[in-house]
């Protein structure tokens, strides 16, 4: 597999570091509800399609990703750096 | 009077080539080289493989069947071979199960058969086949179900002696073998000539092509026929098309490189066999080369397999198939048989007939299965006067190591025997697909061509010729020729096509056969083969269908069929159209298998590479690490890093006399210990202090300038992650340190951290663990050996720089350094950081200037030791499993901020004092041992899982208390100081009295630290 890295360009999956499901976002407070906190540290779904999941590109850029993939053909839709997703999504939230 | 015979010839080494009648395309016959087999000798040609070398020689057996031990040949000419695997070499370079159809014979070659005992053409197993009910489809499964001590002492030895393919080396393997990556814009699978006339098309364009051939010669089935193209000979034509290939600059060709599997976004892998074909390869050469290839088109141009035909005894040597009869006789110059019957289906079986007859051999009987008359059938049995049985069939053979005589079921029924040494059969030709169905893309069914196609195609991927269902020659030139204009135009390069050459069109008119005989009428005469190389027949699959194995999945797990080196090849399509058969299902819908990769059996020493050893595990190794070596230390594993565990000295007798006099050194004088192997990570930015505090359990906003504090992690779930201090060095600048374990994931979840949680934080971070070499130096005389460093103009007084100070330095007069007042031993100690290629030197001075103060190194189990006495949580107490609160952590955790794994360490059940929590424990009986590991229960408690409330997790011998000390886990631990515990060890059977009391044995005030 190979992911286009949007600092490096296309690269083996060697270099990137697998974490997981990029869809659940940290409770804004600690105080939040304890099933939000539950949610997010333990509730994944398992979704046959795409899915965005965050990649590190470790042996790289060191940048956190965004990769769409779809699980049942690890075709890769999409890579955005999850800085710029995360900046968008709280631009969005304040907004 | 025969063997005697042999047995000169042997001895006087002349090889006679007896088969070896014609002239071949693929041989050099000005040279003669010899192997041997089995230990006797022959001669061959450089170009031969074993296989026609053995055939040339007259040599048709060439190994035992699997389960039943039956004599086989040599079936086919390529890598599909199911039977003639052999062992190749010796010694350490013994490699079992090579296939001979592809082994390139090289002068003084040794290969030898497998499974047969004592001898090929004696083998005492071969009774396997009078109980080969035992053996019949489900075996493994039907005698793992009888009583156990029946298939321990029954059944598990004799299937150990009788199964199993070859022996392995019993020595590590002397070559080299190496990996490499390579990128295309168009890679080009198989030089057939749909392959060539891709390669040149896109060739042509200046697209980067990269041709890989996993034969030795280019051509494919050219070498084998005697069709031409463009006027010549078609194997010229390739050779040509080749030399044409290599005058272009973009293009690469790799030989002996066989494409095995297609993985995601257009990768490839490859097998370059680069010094198989040798006896050794060259110094410094490797013997197999492992590519990944990226391709952004490619195109599979791989061509077919044949199918063999099942009929009654169909597996006696010199039962080949068409294909690689004609390859014999054409690439090779061998006939291999001298009497021939041709059993076919379909016309290019019948064109074998042809081949023989002009390579001088009598063609005994041509045997359609179709039953009506094709002019070409007609015409080959008038070319060779050979006698032809439209819609006949063979019903039985005859011949214990080779087929002499053959059964002929005429289309009216009668039969008759026929004698033979040679039967060359084809039941038509599958396209050679694999590579198209990595991917999971499914092949389909072709009625015409009794076969399957490739279906839908992964992205980036074509398929041309034979291995598209695609089967003239003009066409295979034209579809190669299209698919590699298509493929360079889709990466952007224009192409114009040349002229097609010229080539002549052959008829196929297959029809289906999967059955020589009625299935109304099973054979009773023997064993009918469909995978030759697991022993699987007719009567298996039919009884696989019986019992409910239906699904071809299921029929190959039942039945082994299409398992080991081959994988089926010749075997599925047969074994899953009598599965269609017997199930009144038709092919299409009863489908195939999955292929997986590898294509071609890949030796784990090409998967390896060079990755073994220490290019496996390569030793990372401190600054300070030559100097230790000089020293005498012993030294230690701790993930990559090699660190002194130990410095022996003169008259210790065992480790621990060692490690208890550095201990004593570091409580008394002053010791120093290599500590660069803690993760160091700078930090900077002016949103760094928010960063940490929010990373760390603890409060960092307050922390001044030139001060360190030691911080928690936790992960986000609440349980404790990792630990360190982290220093204030300017007004946004930190170095943090991790431990050793963690110090790559702690770098990561900061990045993670920042990036994902909160990229509004303006700091950035890097990884300094390599760029400094750190040493504590410890002791009670640990700043007296400071001054005669650190230059006079920094006061380390404890006054101006007390504990837990930090601050930029110079030493010896100017050097750049980092001084920190930290302590893991509990007595006064400092680290002392200089750049990383510093650190021999700063050792070296240290045991200098240290002299007069008694200074001397200490290793990893001195500070293990005393940061037990002092209480220090490590490694074994942060396991990932303990929270704060656990390790008596519970009041550093802040309220005021938020902090990755606040919310759920704040759960109940992770700040329940029943949980397990540190403690300190010592024997009762002085001088007992406490284990690490052992289990806490309360005396006299019955020696339970219901009673166990904790666990030992660290022990050492103290010699600062004399004796034997431990760091534990115990339910409401810190409310039960002075309570004796039972310590129970079931490994090493021992059951111990301990008293509860505080983790931290040495100095409980800290009065030393701020000494
Ligand atoms: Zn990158």
């Amino acid at each position: 597999m190979r992911l286009n890295c949007p600092c490096c360009g296309p690269r083996g999956l060697e270099e990137f570091t697998y974490r997981g499901d990029a869809t659940v976002r940290r409770p804004e407070s600690p105080t939040a509800p304890a099933q939000d906190w539950v949610d997010y540290v333990y509730l994944r779904d398992n979704p046959a399609g795409p899915h965005r999941e965050l990649w590190y590109h470790g042996a790289g850029c060191r940048s956190w990703l965004v990769v769409t993939r779809d699980t049942r053909t690890h075709a890769i839709s999409d890579v955005v750096r999850a800085v710029d997703v995360a900046r968008a999504d709280k631009e969005g939230a304040g907004s | 009077m025969k063997l005697l015979r042999q047995g000169k010839s042997s001895a006087s080494g002349d090889p006679s080539q007896s088969m070896r009648t014609t002239t071949g395309n693929g041989i050099d016959t000005s040279r003669t080289i010899h192997f041997t087999f089995d230990g006797r000798r022959y001669a061959a040609h450089p170009g031969d493989t074993l296989a026609s070398a053995l055939l040339a020689n007259g040599v048709r057996l060439a190994g035992r069947s699997f389960k039943y031990h039956r004599p086989r040949g040599i079936l086919s000419a390529g890598a599909e071979e199911p039977n003639a695997l052999v062992e190749l070499r010796t010694g350490a370079r013994r490699e079992p199960n090579s296939r001979a159809t592809v082994t390139e014979l090289f002068d003084g070659l040794e290969a030898a058969s497998q499974n047969r005992w004592p001898s090929l053409a004696m083998d005492a197993l071969g009774i396997n086949g009078v109980f080969s009910p035992v053996f019949t489809a489900g075996f493994y499964y039907k005698t793992f179900m009888w009583p156990a001590a029946f298939w321990e002492k029954v059944y598990e030895p004799m299937i150990r002696r009788a199964a199993g393919l070859g022996r392995a080396a019993d020595e590590a393997d002397p070559d080299i073998y190496e990996k490499a990556t390579t990128f295309c814009d168009v890679l080009v699978v198989g030089t057939g000539p749909a392959g060539l006339a891709a390669a040149l098309t896109a060739g042509r364009t200046g697209a980067r092509v990269l041709v890989c051939e996993q034969d030795s010669l280019p051509g494919g089935r050219l070498r084998a026929e005697h069709g031409e193209i463009g006027g010549m000979p078609g194997w010229q034509w390739a050779e040509q098309a080749m030399d044409e290939l290599r005058q272009m600059p973009e293009v690469r060709i790799m030989t002996r490189t066989c494409v095995f599997g297609t993985y995601d976004g257009g990768t490839y892998g490859a097998l370059e066999r680069v010094a198989d074909h040798v006896p050794t390869p060259a110094p410094d050469q490797p013997r197999q080369r492992l590519w990944r290839i990226v391709a952004r088109h490619a195109i599979v141009a791989t061509g077919g397999i044949e199918r063999p035909i099942v009929f009654p005894n169909n597996d006696r040597p010199g039962i080949m198939l068409a294909g690689a009869v004609r390859t014999y006789i054409n690439r090779f110059g061998v006939t291999p048989g001298q009497r021939a019957i041709v059993y076919t289906n379909n016309d290019d079986g019948l064109r074998t007939a042809r081949d023989l007859h002009r390579a001088g051999a009598t063609i005994a009987a041509i045997v359609d299965a179709r039953t009506t008359e094709t002019p070409l059938a007609r015409d080959m049995a008038q070319l060779t006067g050979a006698k032809l049985f439209m819609g006949g069939a063979i019903a039985d053979t005859y011949g214990r190591l080779g087929i002499h005589a053959a059964v002929i079921r005429e289309h009216s029924g009668l039969t008759q025997r026929v004698p033979c040494d040679l039967v060359a059969m084809s039941g038509g030709w599958n396209p050679e697909l694999s590579l198209t169905t990595h991917q999971r893309t499914k092949p389909v069914y072709d009625e015409t061509l009794c076969a399957f196609v490739p279906g839908t195609m992964p992205a980036g991927m074509r398929s041309a010729g034979v291995a598209n269902g695609t089967f003239a020659t003009p066409d295979c030139l034209r579809e190669g020729t299209t698919c590699g204009q298509d493929a360079a135009q889709a990466c952007g390069f224009s192409a114009t096509v040349a002229d097609l050459p010229a080539a002549g069109t052959e008829s196929y008119a297959i029809v289906p056969l999967w059955h020589a005989l009625p299935l109304d009428r099973p054979a009773r005469t023997g064993k009918a083969f469909i995978d030759f190389q697991n022993d699987v027949t007719a009567k298996d699959v039919r009884l696989a269908a019986i019992e409910g194995f239906r699904s071809v999945e299921h029929l190959k797990r039942y039945t082994t069929l299409g398992m080991a080196t081959d994988q089926g090849k010749t075997a599925n399509v047969n074994a899953l159209a009598q599965m269609a058969e017997q199930t009144g299902s038709s092919i299409a819908r009863t489908g195939t298998t999955m292929f997986r990769p590898p294509v071609q059996p890949v030796a784990i020493g090409a998967l390896a590479g060079a990755a073994r050893g220490r290019h496996f595990k390569p030793d990372r190794l401190t600054p300070t690490h030559d100097w230790a070596t000089e020293q005498g230390a012993v030294f230690t594993a701790n993930g990559l890093w090699h660190r002194a565990q130990w410095f022996p000295r003169p008259g210790e007798t065992h480790w621990r006399d060692t490690v208890n006099r550095e201990v004593r050194t570091v409580r008394t004088a002053v010791g120093f210990c290599d500590v660069t192997t803690l993760g160091k990570i700078d930090i900077q930015g002016p949103d760094a202090a928010t960063f940490l505090e929010r990373v760390y359990v603890n409060a960092w906003r307050r922390l001044p300038i030139g001060r360190a504090r030691y911080g928690l992690m936790l992960r986000e779930d609440g349980f404790a992650y990792d630990d360190g201090t982290t220093a204030r060095l300017g007004e946004n600048h930190y170095v943090m340190t991790t431990t050793t374990a963690h110090a790559g994931s702690v770098m990561q979840h900061l990045e993670l951290c920042h990036q994902w949680l909160w990229p509004e934080l303006d700091v950035r971070f890097i990884s300094v663990t390599d760029e400094w070499a750190q040493l504590a130096i410890a002791g009670p005389k640990s700043r007296d050996v400071l001054r005669h460093i650190v230059d006079p103009a920094f006061d380390i007084s404890n006054e101006a720089f007390g504990y837990m100070a930090a601050a930029t330095v110079t030493i010896c007069g100017g050097q750049e350094a980092r001084l920190f007042r930290l302590s893991f031993s509990g007595e006064l100690a400092y680290e002392l950081a200089v750049p990383a290629r510093f650190g021999d030197a700063l050792a070296r001075l240290l045991m200098k200037v240290g002299a007069p103060y008694g200074i001397a190194p200490y290793g990893t189990e001195a500070l293990g030791v005393m940061r037990i006495e002092k209480g220090h949580p490590a490694g074994p107490e942060l396991n990932g499993q303990t929270t704060a609160h656990d390790l008596g952590m519970g009041r550093m955790l802040s309220t005021r901020k938020d902090f990755i794994g606040r919310a759920m360490a704040a759960r109940p059940a992770l700040t329940d004092p029943a949980r397990p929590a540190l403690i300190g424990l010592v024997p009762v009986n002085a001088g007992d041992e406490l284990v690490a590991g052992g289990h806490l229960l309360p005396a006299g408690a019955q020696a339970t899982a219901a009673h166990d409330q904790g666990w030992v997790s660290s022990a050492a011998w103290s010699p600062t208390l004399n004796g034997w000390i431990a760091l534990g886990f115990l339910s409401n631990g810190p409310a039960r100081l002075g309570e004796t515990v039972m310590v129970h060890n079931p490994l090493g059977n021992s059951v111990t009295a301990a008293r509860v009391v505080s983790p931290v044995f040495v100095d409980p005030n800290g009065e030393r630290l701020h000494a």
